[in-house]
Parts: structure tokens; sequence; C-alpha cells
């Protein structure tokens, strides 16, 4: 589904990403995890292609999309929910949810509007209310159904769970896991690293702009050094 | 009584030019946060042009039309090769560019076409019509008319469909427009592109009344960048009462007082709204825009 070679990218002259590889298949939901700063947001960002990459090349789908512009990613299914949601706070949620599906303007929006408001029946309560008026886990739920109406193949999620109550981040990585019954492939980035290798099929670790660990999050769960460094046991 | 009709009618003639003008600056400020400093030279270029056209003998609704379609590819030109160029720079460089480009542009005005001051006929003749005591030119029934439609056709665009929508999504979270698929860079050169016949369109509606010349459009950027802040920048209908409030204040001052104050008494008003009210009538506080 998406492949990533030897990925490098930079602010300015600072390279923060030296050469990332990575791969997600079809139907499976892969995380990243990593401390603060390791380069996961840049990550997502190349692949959404709003960062540049000032080397190495994204494959999605078989189609080498490493220079295609921003606004044609999710044109060709590849979706992100970013990191601080980005919801547009200053439209009403419903009008969130139809900008989600810009690139389209058949008959199956509403349907898919109807599902956003099923999955996330609140949404539905508020749906003329102004977005930036809504709480932190309404403004994640917001940003994951705007991401789905876009109808993508691929998702990639930016720490859904920061600064949420427990309980809301349950609730978000459950969703996450039913993503799957969607036949949406998931790359979820976190740094409540448990919490996301408890969903995930595969994860990878990034430290410093580079990848040090990958394999079956069953196994990176058992494993003594990430269960120092990320799990805090 | 008929005094202050006649005052108001005045008033409100100007201050539809003004809310053409401060609107056009609302526009550009939403999508790029840039206060736009040629503005005003998009209303000159509309007269001018028309001005132009009509004496190489087009009709004066096909010289208008050549202005303002003109005027707006002449705004998407400048967005295309000076501020699209520029991407990643501050604001303050932006705006610094768009004063380039105001001068630019009058000097262009200065050689391409002349010094000297111009008008072309009234669109329905000049004859006073008579109301209540008072009287208003046809021309004045244009300028109000025309800025009334422009103002309910862009609201129907931002509320209605959703390319309106995508400017408005563009100008609240830039990065979030792009994930979901808008092309940011089209948004911008539809917003220049859309001042600018907003503010060519001005410029054919008020010639006839103010005439033009080359440098015409310094004066009115000042005026309708006042009247945008005393509105509230970004809020189109701030644009609106702000321009008809600023156009209110002139024409009164003017024939009360004296027209030597007219310009001072609207600035004091603006500075003392401004000083009570930091964002304007109708703005919004700097943590709702976030
Ligand atoms: N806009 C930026 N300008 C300069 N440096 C940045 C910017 N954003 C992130 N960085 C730097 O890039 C590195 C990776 O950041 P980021 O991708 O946000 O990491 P993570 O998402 O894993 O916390 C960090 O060292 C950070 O300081
Ligand atoms: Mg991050």
């Amino acid at each position: 589904m998406l492949s990533v070679e030897g990925l490098r990218s930079r602010y300015g002259r600072i390279e923060v990403l030296h050469g990332v590889d990575l791969e997600v298949k079809a139907g499976e939901i892969v995380t990243v995890i990593g401390a603060n700063g390791a380069g996961k947001t840049t990550l997502l960002r190349c692949l959404s292609g709003v960062q540049p990459v000032a080397a190495g090349r994204i494959v999605f789908r078989g189609d080498d999309v490493t220079r295609t512009a921003g606004h044609r990613r999710l044109g060709a299914g590849l979706a992100q929910v970013p990191e601080g949601r980005q919801i547009f706070t200053n439209l009403t949620v419903e009008e969130n949810l139809r900008l989600g599906a810009y690139l389209f303007s058949d008959d199956r929006v509403d349907s898919d509007m109807a599902e956003a408001f099923a999955m996330f029946p609140v949404l539905r309560e508020k749906r003329n209310q102004r977005a930036g008026g809504l709480s932190g886990g309404q403004q994640q739920m917001l940003a994951m159904a705007r991401a789905l109406m876009g109808r993508p193949n691929c998702l990639l999620l930016d720490e859904p769970s920061m600064g949420l109550a427990p309980i809301l981040v349950d609730q978000i990585l459950d969703v996450v896991r039913n993503l799957k019954s969607l036949d949406v492939t998931v790359l979820l980035v976190e740094q409540n690293a448990y919490a996301a290798l408890a969903i995930a099929d595969r994860g990878y670790v990034m430290e410093t702009g580079r990848v040090t660990m990958s394999g079956p999050a069953a196994e990176l769960i058992a494993d003594a050094r990430i269960r120092e460094a990320y799990l805090g046991v | 009584m008929s005094e202050l009709l006649q005052f108001t009618f005045s008033g409100l003639t100007v201050g539809a030019v003004y809310a053409l003008v401060a609107l056009g600056f609302t526009i550009i400020y939403n999508a790029s946060g840039v206060v736009n400093f040629a503005q005003g030279e998009f209303v000159m270029l509309g007269g001018m042009i028309t001005v132009f056209a009509h004496a190489a003998g087009a009709p004066l609704p096909a010289a208008a039309a050549l202005a303002v379609v003109a005027t707006a590819a002449i705004g998407i030109l400048l967005n295309k090769l000076a501020i699209e160029r520029a991407r990643g720079a501050s604001v303050v460089t932006l705006i610094i560019i768009t004063i380039g480009a105001s001068i630019f542009l009058r000097g262009a005005a200065q050689l391409g076409f002349d010094k000297q001051l111009h008008r072309f006929p009234s669109f329905s003749g000049d004859d006073p019509i008579a109301i209540a005591g008072a009287t208003i030119l046809p021309q004045s029934l244009w300028m109000l008319f025309g800025a009334a439609v422009v103002f309910a056709a862009l609201y129907l665009f931002f509320t209605r469909s959703l390319t309106g929508k995508a400017v408005l999504a563009t100008a609240n979270n830039k990065l979030a427009a792009q994930l979901v698929g808008i092309d940011t860079d089209f948004v911008m050169a539809l917003s220049f592109g859309l001042s600018a016949a907003i503010g060519a369109l001005a410029g054919v509606l008020a010639t006839p009344i103010t005439l033009t010349s080359y440098d015409a459009g310094t004066a009115l950027a000042l005026k309708g960048f006042a009247a945008a802040m005393l509105g509230g920048m970004g809020n189109p209908f701030g644009a609106l009462v702000g321009g008809l409030l600023v156009g209110l204040i002139e024409a009164t001052t003017a024939g009360y007082l004296s027209s030597d104050y007219k310009d001072a008494a609207a600035f004091v008003v603006i500075l003392a709204v401004l000083f009570a009210m930091p964002q304007g009538l109708f703005g919004k506080s700097a943590q709702e825009r976030v």
C-alpha cells in the first residue's frame, strides 16, 4: 500500500529525517512510536506532501508520489488526521465534514456524513455549532470523521490520543481499530506507545530521525529495551 | 432635514465605493493575511481602462466589462509573479511587495495612459432625482445598487458554494485545507482575481462622479483600508458598514463644518473606535481567529 525508502527531510538547513525506510501493507494497522522530537510528525507531513522531501522515495499504491502536490494526495487515497487536530475552527461541524469530502459532489457525500454521525453521535448533536467550541475529544472525533469523508484507502493519524482523558483515548483508539472493517489501512503515530502497540499489527520505533527497531507489535511490546524506554516498566 | 438627507445621500454614495475597496482588502487579507496596498490601483485601473477603451470606440458596457476582466487578470498576475514567488516569506515582506506593486501599477498607468483627469458618461444621464427635498444623481443609485449586488453575490458565494467554503477553510487553516484536497494556490489566485475585479467595478461605477487619473488609487486605498479597520479587518460585513460609515462621516463633516475637515473627522472617529475596540466594530478577537 505505502512504502517509504531512504526518506530525508529538513527544516531550513537542519536535517531531521536521516533516511527513513518503512512499509505499510494493505489492511494493516502499523504504528510509529518514538519520543517527542523523533521526527514522527515530519514523516507524516512528507507523506501528505506538505513538507519538502530532500531525498528518498514515497510509493503509494504502486505510484511514486514523492513530488505529488499536497492537495493531490487525498485524491490518490491518502488522508491524514494531523497533529493538534487542525479542524476548521471558524466553520461549523457540518461544514468541516462537507469540506472533508471537498473532492466529491455525488450522493455518497450525504450517506458518508450520515455514517460519520452514526460513528460519532455527539457530532450530529453539534452539527450546526462552530467547531472551535467543541471539547478536545470532540475535535479529535471531528478531525477523524473529516478525514474519513475523503474516502481514503490509507489513513495517517498523528497522535490522536494527545491531551485526551484516558476514557476518550480508549474510545478514539477503538475507532482506529475498527477502521480495518472499513477497509482503511492505518499508519498510527503515537507517543502513547503501549496503547498504540496494543491495537497495531506491526510497529516501528523512531529515534532522532531514524528507524531504530521494527517488528510485529506483540514482539515490540515484549522487548526489554522498548519496555524500558517507552512503556515505563 | 432635507439638508441631512442630502448629506446622507452623498455619504452613502462615496461610502459604497469605500465599502467595495474595503471588501477587496478583506478578501485578500482572509486568504493570505496580507493587506494588499495595490487595492486602490485596481480601482484606478477599472476607471482608466474603461475611459481609454471607450475613447477607442468600444461601447460603454463593453469597455467596462473589459476593464473588470483585465484588472482581474492583473490581480491574478500580481499574485502569480510576486506573491506566489515569495512563498514562505513573512507577511510584512508580502505587504511591502504589494506596496511595490502599487507604485509599479501607478507608474505603468502614467506611461501607458496619461496624467490627465478623465471621466466617461454616467450610465443613466446626469439629471438629479428629487427625493423628499434632497436630490440624488442616477449614477449614485448605480453605485449603491452595484455595491449591494456585489455584497449579496459574495454572501451567497461564501455561504452556499463549496468553492466559497474552500476559501473560508483556507483562510481558517491552510494546512488542513491542503489535507482535504483544496488547491490553496488556486484559492490565492481566486482571491486576488476577485478582489481586483471588485476594485475595478468600484472604479467603473464611481468614475462618472469622482473622475479618475493614474494616481487616483492612493487616496481610495487609504480610505478603504481605514473603512476595513473600522469594520474589523477580515469581516466582509464589517467592510460594508465601515465603508458606509466613513462615507457618512465625511459627508456630514463636509456639509456641516467644512470639507477641509472631512478627512480628519473620519480618521478621528476611526481612531476613537479602534481605541475602544482594537478589533474594529465587527472584528474577531485574536483568540477567536486561532
Ligand atoms: N517547523 C519546524 N521548524 C524547525 N524545526 C522543526 C519544525 N518542526 C519540527 N522541527 C524539529 O524537527 C524535529 C522533529 O520534529 P517532529 O517531526 O515534530 O517530531 P515528533 O513528531 O516525533 O515529536 C525536532 O527536532 C523538531 O525540533
Ligand atoms: Mg509530533
